[in-house]
């Protein structure tokens, strides 16, 4: 039967997360559904109707789901439920939100993170900070699953020509209020969707510094900017950069790790990405243990040096 | 205003865990096993709330072995008043603690639900949310602050891309993110005073819910190992590696 995915959006641009999910969807069902929700839903599910393999995309807005309130966004896709046997959202921090209170509606255990679809009901996901995988069959009728976008190559954007339609969104809950939002506005890539990133550490010792070694260098590759907890902790970078088991988990095709010791919680986050390299001055950083390079020397003289050989 | 603090023992986030030959599972004989992280910071919260007037008692509840008590005196040792263990040998998932929670939650009636978002050993990042959904209340997720203003709470709370602050109505559940507080390390005197404070025991079977699992663990392997890398001489050296690996 069918599988129904939750589009990930900025409201204006369908992100490639959505793309990677639909990959984990193909592997399940010839048909797919994608519902975009919340602002902007009109412009990004005329993108979703062109990924392909997509059957039919849903549209839904309100004030609450406009907010991504959770109790909201739930009762929205549980509604639809009937109509599908699994329903696949982005492990985004937004999807983590709601991705359990939609199982909970459906009385059905959520399966969190998936990285490999084994069979519709057979599937790979994480524990323990990614030092174990598990692979757990569910035997629920229904299946809520969040799914690992990094672990999944994205389907074609282009080709696909879906309908599109509105869905009806429910009231909203009155328990829940949206005050405001303090989101972080950059030009770089996104974190999640970067093929570079270059992250900084506690070694930077101040958010001037992070700003003036880490910056310069990721400006220079194309690349995001990520972080460890002990630098967003220590006010270096913002919250919404920290790379790890509890912040983002990124697998880019270069990964660089300016001052970071690689605690078992930061390589969560980046342990799949394909070249890493580690800069950091004491020879036995754990870091050096899955680096593909690394160059053991202060930050202060490597970073220049690296900026000055990349020309 | 009553809290309710869920916690939880988990593999001490220190230990580098180690899976077993069979692939049955993770090997945790002879683990240091500690409070989960986040739930620390739950009991952190609650028990600032309490010496902030708001809060008047603080009751921590853990489900699982019997050494869960251990975790449940730390709790009580950082300030939670009360303690309640429900005892079984079995693992229960998300789902089915959060009807069991539910069921704690109809006996001792609290205002407020702190929990952690996630805990360290099986990642799921899910019971708060379940939880609140069972009980038809409000939740808050990912908390970096809150604030208790009459009965509501005004929560901020990491999203993608920055920050998100929602107002709750209580009775509510509220799911701790790292950035919200430091937890206290407990002194001396109230580990003492902590051995005194009233704990309760009950089993799983005392509830009569179903949390049989619902996912069966076929196996449970090492992730693939990375081959072993190199020490570049300098930055001209690194920058020639990684255009040859076609990554520059
Ligand atoms: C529940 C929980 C969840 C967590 N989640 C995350 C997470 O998601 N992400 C995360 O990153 N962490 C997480 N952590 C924290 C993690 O355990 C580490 O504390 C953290 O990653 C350390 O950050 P760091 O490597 O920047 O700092 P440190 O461990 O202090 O490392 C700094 C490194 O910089 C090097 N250095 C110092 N000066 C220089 C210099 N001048 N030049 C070059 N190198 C230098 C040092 O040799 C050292 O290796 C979590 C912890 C817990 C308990």
């Amino acid at each position: 039967m069918a599988v129904l995915v939750i589009a990930d959006h900025d409201g204006a641009h369908l992100r490639d997360t959505t793309l990677k999910v639909l990959s984990a969807a193909k592997a399940l069902s010839p048909d797919i559904d994608v519902l975009v929700y919340g602002a902007g839903s009109a412009t990004v599910a005329v993108q979703a109707a062109k990924a392909d393999g997509v059957r039919k995309v849903l549209t839904a807005e309100s004030a609450g789901l406009n907010a991504d309130i959770a109790e909201d966004v739930a009762a929205l896709i549980a509604g639809l439920a009937a109509s599908y046997d699994t329903i696949a959202i982005p492990a985004t921090a937004a999807g983590k939100n709601f991705a359990p209170r939609i199982a909970a509606l459906l009385d059905v255990s959520i399966i969190s993170d998936v990285m490999e679809v084994v069979d519709a009901n057979t599937f790979v996901r994480p524990i323990y900070a990614g030092n174990a995988l598990e692979t757990v069959q569910t035997s629920d009728t229904k299946k809520v699953l969040t799914v690992r976008p990094t672990s999944f190559a994205a389907v074609a954007a282009d080709g696909g020509s879906a309908s599109v339609e509105a869905a009806s969104a429910a009231a909203d809950f009155a328990g829940t209020r949206f005050v405001g939002e303090e989101k972080v506005t950059s030009d770089r890539p996104e974190l999640g969707a970067a093929k570079v990133v270059v992250s900084g550490g506690r070694a930077l010792g101040s958010a001037e510094e992070f700003h003036a070694v880490i910056e310069p260098l990721a400006d220079k590759l194309g690349a995001a900017v990520g972080a460890s907890r002990a630098a967003v902790d220590a006010g270096y970078a913002p919250n919404d950069y920290q790379v790890g088991q509890t912040g983002k988990v990124v697998a880019p095709a270069l990964y660089i790790a300016v001052g970071i010791s690689g605690a078992i919680q930061h390589l969560a986050g980046m342990k799949d990405s394909k070249v890493i390299v580690a800069i950091n001055k004491d020879p036995e950083a754990p870091i050096f243990q899955i680096a593909d390079y690394g160059l053991v020397e202060d930050y202060k003289t490597a970073v220049p040096a690296l900026m000055a050989a990349l020309g | 205003m009553k809290i309710l603090v869920p916690v939880k023992r988990v593999i001490d986030y220190n230990v580098k865990v180690r899976v077993k030959a069979d692939q049955t599972g993770v090997d945790l004989a002879n683990v240091k096993m500690s409070m989960n992280p986040f739930d620390e910071i739950a009991v952190e919260e609650a028990v600032r709330l309490k010496e902030a007037g708001i809060a008047t008692e603080i009751v921590a509840v853990s489900i699982g072995v019997a050494q869960c008590e251990a975790i449940l005196r730390t709790a009580l040792a950082m300030g939670a008043d009360r303690g309640l263990l429900i005892q079984t040998d079995q693992d229960i998932e998300p789902l089915g603690i959060a009807k069991l929670l539910k069921a704690v939650i109809a006996e001792e009636n609290p205002n407020i639900v702190l929990m952690g978002k996630q805990a360290i050993d099986g990642d799921n990042n899910a019971t708060g949310q379940m939880l609140s959904t069972l009980l038809g209340w409000p939740q808050a997720t990912f908390a970096s602050k809150v604030v208790i203003e009459g009965d509501e709470a005004k929560v901020t709370r990491e999203v993608d891309g920055g920050l998100q602050t929602l107002e709750v109505k209580l009775p509510a559940v509220i799911t701790t993110d790292l950035r919200l507080n430091d937890p206290r390390y407990a002194s001396l005197p109230n580990i003492m005073k902590a051995k005194k404070k009233p704990l309760d025991t009950k089993q799983v079977a005392d509830y009569g819910i179903d949390v049989a699992p619902r996912l069966k663990v076929l196996k449970v392997a090492e992730p693939p190992k990375r081959s072993a890398g190199i020490k570049v001489a300098d930055a001209n050296a690194l920058v020639a590696h990684l255009k040859t690996a076609g990554v520059l």
